[in-house]
């Protein structure tokens, strides 16, 4: 046993497993891009992360042959139990989630990627495994800090993401003054620190890095508070590519390559999810990326009179949709918070089986998650081809007879368009109003996320159909008989 | 306050006012509302169906002596007699054409609002009448054609034959214009369609007729409404109603321009030159007419078998649906006026939408309103116009120059660098742009899929506090077994929470 984990190919074996396991990492993210090939990419997944576990434990079990270690068996047993505590909450919250409450999941998830980060970097400080001298001693200490660095930011900036989403926290933007001089001096503060750390290989050397720990979480937490709920499916995908990161930058410490492979792969990944959502709300990258956007533009407050709007009935509506040939429904954040995709589901069932032709246009930012709005409709059971993007939607509007607006609203807001002052304007949206009649669907005459108004209620073609979204659906359905 | 709807006494009339369902609406915003005997009886509402809470049935009298009366047509002198001093007085009543009337309300020292002088503003469109009429009215002429007509409007080919689509010719694209286009290209007709405004030809082509465009310069409407054209206009578009009436089967004329005389666009000559069996639907003929030969309220021949369809009452001809409209936007009136919902009027001339309509208050004559801008309001146009920058377009220069910068610096930089970080830079730098073309043409509805599957790969962070679980450090091995804790959650449940994700999606 000892000679077989003692042996030099072992080592070699590893590192193939190793990088085979990346590769199955790049297939099952290659895989997840298109529908017909998901499931396959995500079995991918599993077995790459099954190859590199066991791959791991073997290298455990080799090294727990050299000084300084436990004995194998103490060292097995923790692992075990840890993973299995892990494993079993993982599990059960996987099984239990709802589908409107994935954002809050898979905030809180980006959150432990963080965490385990900065455990990871703290650790690799105590042990730093191999003799290090000189300039890869401080080479150590660079990649160590800038471990930390970005696991605490996704640490705190997913906890503060997972309360908004889950309405824990205001949703509101944090606005302190010059919070932008802030976060750059927290940056400037942790550069100076860095040096510092560079320099020490005292014990003294971990104020400094327990000092940028602190400044770090306190700026992970500062950048997502700043960013209003609206604009939460942009951060989840920002803060899922810093976990990324951190990963990344944990594979550099401890010479792994395959925690720098899959890190990468992650970060990239999330920073073009991102960038996608950037384009779509017409947002700058950059600013993005450095957090802190989306509230700049202090919400214009200015009223203005768009005059009346219409209301109208369940009963109406549903007159309307049976004589209509083509019908497009909207959905938006407030039909995952009515939990209104089943009767939504169950009427596109009807209205389709009467000859309708029902199809869904998604806005990229819908909702609170990037495929938000995607995930709900499948998990009621609607074909995934009559739910179509905004581009492919768009040009139709102008031949459909009805759009169902539900739960939407800055992301069908003409303003965008219309308004050079509006907060929104140049983002494109759903052009609905072109459509000849708009119903939509609302609680109140409040406004969306983003805080303005949205003169499409005030449209000659738009009718307002007020309550709770779900309630109104099943009515719909009801009357659809 | 008491809302009272009289019977109308204009020969013919079959409207009311109100419709039992709207006057519930009334009595919603906090109005007592008194109905005249027999004022729905044409418009297949009888008495009876007023029986609702808030709701009464009286005689003449007490209805013109509420402190608001409401009705379709202009009131006759007897009436306008009956109203009370201060009373609100609402109908249609063309203060444009018909000054005497509006002089006899300022006299008789009512406040009178008239619904056909809503100003053509997007909000005010809920009161608008003249829409709302003019819907109904298009789809009757269509069907008023129809029943003149000796044949179909849809094409076939049967055993007996083939028979073409007829050819329906409209002229103005206004709402009756446009309701018209509808009717008669759902009945299978082809439909073309001319107006002197060319911004409407989009709204032409959007209810699937062809929009007939004449070689001149057209203007962009300010107000809404189309203005009556200039001679050498006039005469570039006469040929074309020629040539187009010619061929056509069923001409509807719509042309109408506010306060003054309809303009005659097709004259005898054309007419005499329409295929016997032709019908010419003129919905102007109540101010004139746009056709040689209209008689209003009449339907005529002419020596060539051409019928001329005058009637002025094509939306009273479908009662029941148009009183029930009308009587939605005289709600909808009301509900502006009641801003507490307290049954109390309260006008504000602030109001563009109030001012407008009000022709006459407390003895002074307020009639006619200053002008309303339709399109862009001024304010908006005063504001400075935003100058966007056009992006620079970028140097390819400057970026070659950049990148040949940065692998200099990068190349010294790893000159000085151990080996072992240059390897796992290399991997790194690879990685990156693996995952960037990897992502790149993600299908959008598998972004929450995609994210919670990457979620559970950056659990590999595990891997790391594997590797530290075993050092004799107690601290050490502590955080290692938290840290391998969490990234577990993060990989089960990433990966099983993805799983149950793509379950879900389905094909029809």
């Amino acid at each position: 046993m000892n000679d077989f984990l003692a042996s030099e190919q072992l080592a070699g074996v590893i590192q193939a497993a190793y990088i085979i396991a990346g590769v199955l990492f790049i297939f099952a993210l290659a895989g997840l891009s298109k529908h017909e090939t998901a499931k396959r990419g995500n079995l991918f997944g599993m077995a790459g992360m099954g190859l590199a576990l066991v791959a791991t434990i073997v290298l455990v079990a080799k090294n727990s042959t050299g000084a300084g270690q436990r004995p194998l068996a103490v060292t097995l047993a923790l692992i075990v139990v840890a993973m299995a505590i892990g494993g079993a909450i993982g599990a059960w919250r996987a099984r239990t989630v709802e589908m409107t409450g994935m954002p809050e999941l898979v905030a809180m998830l980006h959150s432990f990627v963080g965490v385990a980060a900065v455990l990871v970097g703290y650790n690799s400080y105590l042990e730093p495994g191999l003799e290090n001298t000189g300039s890869l001693a401080s080479i150590h200490s660079a990649e160590v800090f800038l471990g930390v660095f970005i696991g605490a930011v996704t640490f705190t900036g997913s906890i503060v993401a997972y309360l908004k989403l889950s309405a824990k926290m205001k949703s509101s933007p944090l606005v302190l003054p010059q919070r932008h001089k802030l976060n750059a001096a927290i940056l400037l503060v942790s550069a100076v620190l860095l040096v510092w750390f560079m320099g020490n290989h005292e014990s003294s050397a971990i104020i400094p890095l327990l000092i940028m720990t602190a400044l770090a979480l306190f700026l992970g937490f500062h950048l997502v508070a700043a960013i209003g709920g609206g604009d939460m499916p942009v951060v989840v995908s920002m803060l899922n590519s810093y976990s990324g990161w951190a990963a990344a930058a944990a594979g550099f410490m401890l010479n792994n390559d395959l925690l720098i492979i899959t890190g990468s792969l992650v970060g990239a990944s999330g920073a073009i999810l991102s960038y996608i959502m950037c384009k779509a709300m017409n947002r700058s990258f950059f600013s993005v990326i450095a957090g802190g956007f989306g509230s700049d533009g202090a919400v214009s407050g200015e009223v203005k009179d768009y005059g009346d709007h219409r209301e109208t009935t369940a009963a109406e509506v549903a007159e309307m949709l049976s004589n209509a040939h083509s019908v497009v429904i909207t959905p938006g954040y407030g039909m995952a918070v009515a939990q209104a995709q089943y009767p939504v589901a169950e009427m596109t069932a009807k209205l389709r089986a009467r000859g309708v032709n029902v199809r869904f246009g998604i806005h990229p930012v819908a909702g609170r998650l990037p495929g938000h709005m995607n995930v709900l409709l499948a998990e009621a059971k609607v074909p995934y081809d009559i739910v179509l993007e905004m581009d492919e939607i768009n040009e139709d509007f102008p031949e459909t007879d009805v759009v169902l607006v539900i739960g939407a609203n800055d992301t069908v807001n003409p303003a965008a368009y219309d308004d050079p002052s509006s907060p929104i304007a140049g983002m494109p949206v759903l052009e609905v109003w072109k459509a000849h009649e708009v119903v939509i669907f609302k609680r109140s005459m409040a406004t969306g996320y983003a805080g303005v108004q949205n003169p499409l209620f005030f449209k000659d073609n738009s009718m307002m159909l007020f309550g709770d979204a779900k309630e109104r659906v099943d009515d719909i359905v009801r009357a659809l008989g | 306050m008491r809302i009272g709807i009289p019977r109308e006494t204009k020969q013919g009339e079959t409207l009311v006012a109100a419709t039992p369902a709207t006057a519930a609406m009334l009595v919603k915003l906090g109005y007592e509302v008194v109905v005249e005997a027999g004022a729905g009886a044409h418009a297949d509402q009888p008495d009876t169906g007023y029986s609702i809470p808030g709701v009464t049935v009286a005689d003449a009298a007490t209805v013109w002596a509420s402190d608001v009366v409401a009705k379709v047509n202009a009131p006759s002198d007897d009436e306008i007699a009956m109203l009370r001093p201060g009373a609100i007085f609402i109908s249609m009543m063309a203060p444009g054409r018909s000054p005497e009337l509006v002089e006899k309300l300022r006299a008789a020292g009512v406040t009178a609002l008239a619904l056909d002088a809503v100003p053509r503003i997007s909000r005010a469109q809920a009161l608008d009448v003249l829409s709302s009429m003019a819907n109904v009215a298009g789809y009757r002429a269509v069907v008023e054609a129809a029943h003149a007509f000796g044949r179909q409007f849809t094409g076939q080919v049967t055993a007996a034959g083939k028979v073409p689509p007829a050819r329906v010719f409209v002229v103005g694209a206004g709402v009756a214009g446009l309701a018209a286009i509808g009717a008669a290209g759902s009945m299978g007709a082809i439909v073309r369609a001319f107006d002197v405004r060319p911004e409407v030809a989009e709204q032409v082509k959007s209810m699937g007729a062809e929009f007939v465009f004449v070689d001149m310069e057209q203007e962009v409407s300010k107000d809404g409404y189309a203005k009556e054209m200039t001679a050498e206009q006039v005469a570039a578009t006469a040929a074309m109603y020629d040539a187009e009436a010619r061929a056509a089967d069923i001409v509807i004329t719509t042309a109408l321009i506010p306060g003054r005389p309809a303009p005659t666009l097709l004259t005898a000559e054309t007419v005499a030159a329409m295929r016997p069996g032709s019908v010419i639907v003129d919905m102007a003929a109540a101010n004139g007419g746009n056709v040689v030969g209209t008689v209003a309220g009449e339907k005529v021949s002419t020596s060539n078998q051409v019928t001329i369809i005058g009637y002025t009452d094509l939306a009273s001809r479908l009662a029941g649906q148009t009183s029930q409209l009308y009587g939605t936007n005289v709600v909808n009136l009301f509900k502006l006026l009641t801003p507490g919902k307290d049954g109390v009027v309260v006008l504000d001339f602030e109001d563009v939408v109030q001012r407008g309509m009000t022709v006459a208050k407390d003895g002074e004559l307020l009639w006619p309103p200053p002008p309303v801008q339709v399109s862009a309001a001024p304010a908006a146009a005063q504001s400075a116009p935003v100058v966007k920058e056009p992006p620079k377009p970028k140097n390819p220069k400057v970026a070659m120059y950049r990148a040949a910068v940065g692998a200099v610096l990068f190349g010294l930089m790893a000159a000085y660098s151990p080996s072992q970080l240059l390897g796992h830079f290399t991997v790194f730098a690879l990685a990156i742009f693996v995952g960037y073309y990897v992502i790149s043409n993600v299908a959008h509805a598998l972004h929450t899929p995609l994210m919670a599957e990457t979620n559970a790969i950056s659990g590999i962070i595990l891997v790391g506090g594997l590797l530290q679980i075993g050092r004799t450090n107690d601290v050490v091995t502590a955080l290692a077994v938290v840290a391998v804790l969490v990234a577990s959650i993060n990989i089960f449940g990433g990966f099983l929470v993805t799983l149950r994700m793509l379950e879900m999606f389905r094909k029809d």
